[in-house]
């Protein structure tokens, strides 16, 4: 089935600027028409993935394929990659500073709630090389 | 309740330039970290922090969220009065605590997430 697709790129430097891929895939998906609940999980999944791209890894890309029945959203990163996934998804862990902290970030919260958020999510990581995670909201009918 | 009456209880300055007084509230959300704010707020919330930021009100978009109140006498910028206004989110300003301004709100009637599953 043919899918809306849409590319961001995600900018490392700008702390302020974080999030404007998530807001812009929010309004597209309102516009179309999706259900409330499919636009916040879609709203939740994809901000905490673009909030660590850019605190974790120095930006990267978002890809986002809209199909009637479900929305498949992949954040690519040229980053450091995440050394151990399982203590990574623990609720509250984190390698955040006290910085990513007074900015609102780095209670060890993002990828458990990426993963509660979606109906299916996979990272894919390689230190030094990178991490690719990519969620799937499905839409019920 | 509605906005009006969150205003009023907080003896709060309105800081957007666009408000509706009506419009209602269910449940309050307090915190500085936004990810718990991602993960625990409910519907037709108002946002209680002290975080001043731009995330702030990315994560108010994201969650839908009705009302910021910022607690300790916090002054937003004007990118993000500005930002506020297009996204129809109301920002308010209290120079009430956040202990305090939760304790007004509870003893009014609101409620937050009550306890966390799990
Ligand atoms: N894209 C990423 N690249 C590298 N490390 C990451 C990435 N995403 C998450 N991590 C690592 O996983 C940890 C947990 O992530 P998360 O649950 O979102 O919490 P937080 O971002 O608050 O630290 C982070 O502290 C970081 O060490
Ligand atoms: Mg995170």
């Amino acid at each position: 089935m043919d899918s809306i697709h849409y590319h961001y790129l995600v900018d490392g430097e700008d702390f302020a600027r974080a999030g404007e891929a998530s807001s812009s895939l929010k309004s597209k998906l309102k516009q179309l028409g999706f259900p409330p609940d499919v636009i916040r999980r879609c709203s939740i999944a994809i901000y905490e993935g673009e909030i660590n791209m850019v605190i974790h890894a120095d930006g990267g890309d978002i890809d986002v394929d809209i199909y009637p029945d479900k929305i498949v959203m992949v954040l690519k990163d040229k980053g450091p990659g995440i050394p151990d996934i399982d203590l990574a998804m623990q609720a509250g862990w984190s390698t955040a500073k006290e910085q990513i902290l007074s900015l609102g970030f780095g209670a060890g919260m993002g990828l458990p709630n990426m993963k509660k958020s979606s109906d299916e999510m996979n990272v894919e990581t390689e230190i030094g090389v990178g991490t690719t995670v990519t969620m799937t909201v499905n839409v019920p009918n | 309740m509605v906005v009006a009456d969150i205003i009023k209880l907080l003896d709060a300055n309105v800081i957007s330039n666009e408000i509706d007084m009506n419009h209602p509230v269910k449940t309050v959300c307090g915190s500085d970290m936004m990810s718990d704010v991602l993960a625990f707020i409910k519907k037709d919330a108002v946002l209680l922090t002290g975080l001043n930021n731009l995330q702030v009100l990315r994560t108010a978009e994201m969650m839908d969220i009705v009302c910021i109140v910022f607690v300790r006498g916090k002054t937003p910028s004007a990118e993000m009065v500005a930002m506020a206004d297009e996204l129809n989110i109301y920002m308010l300003q209290t120079q009430y605590t956040m202990f305090d301004t939760c304790g007004i709100l509870y003893e009014a009637g609101l409620r937050g997430g009550r306890k966390v599953d799990g």
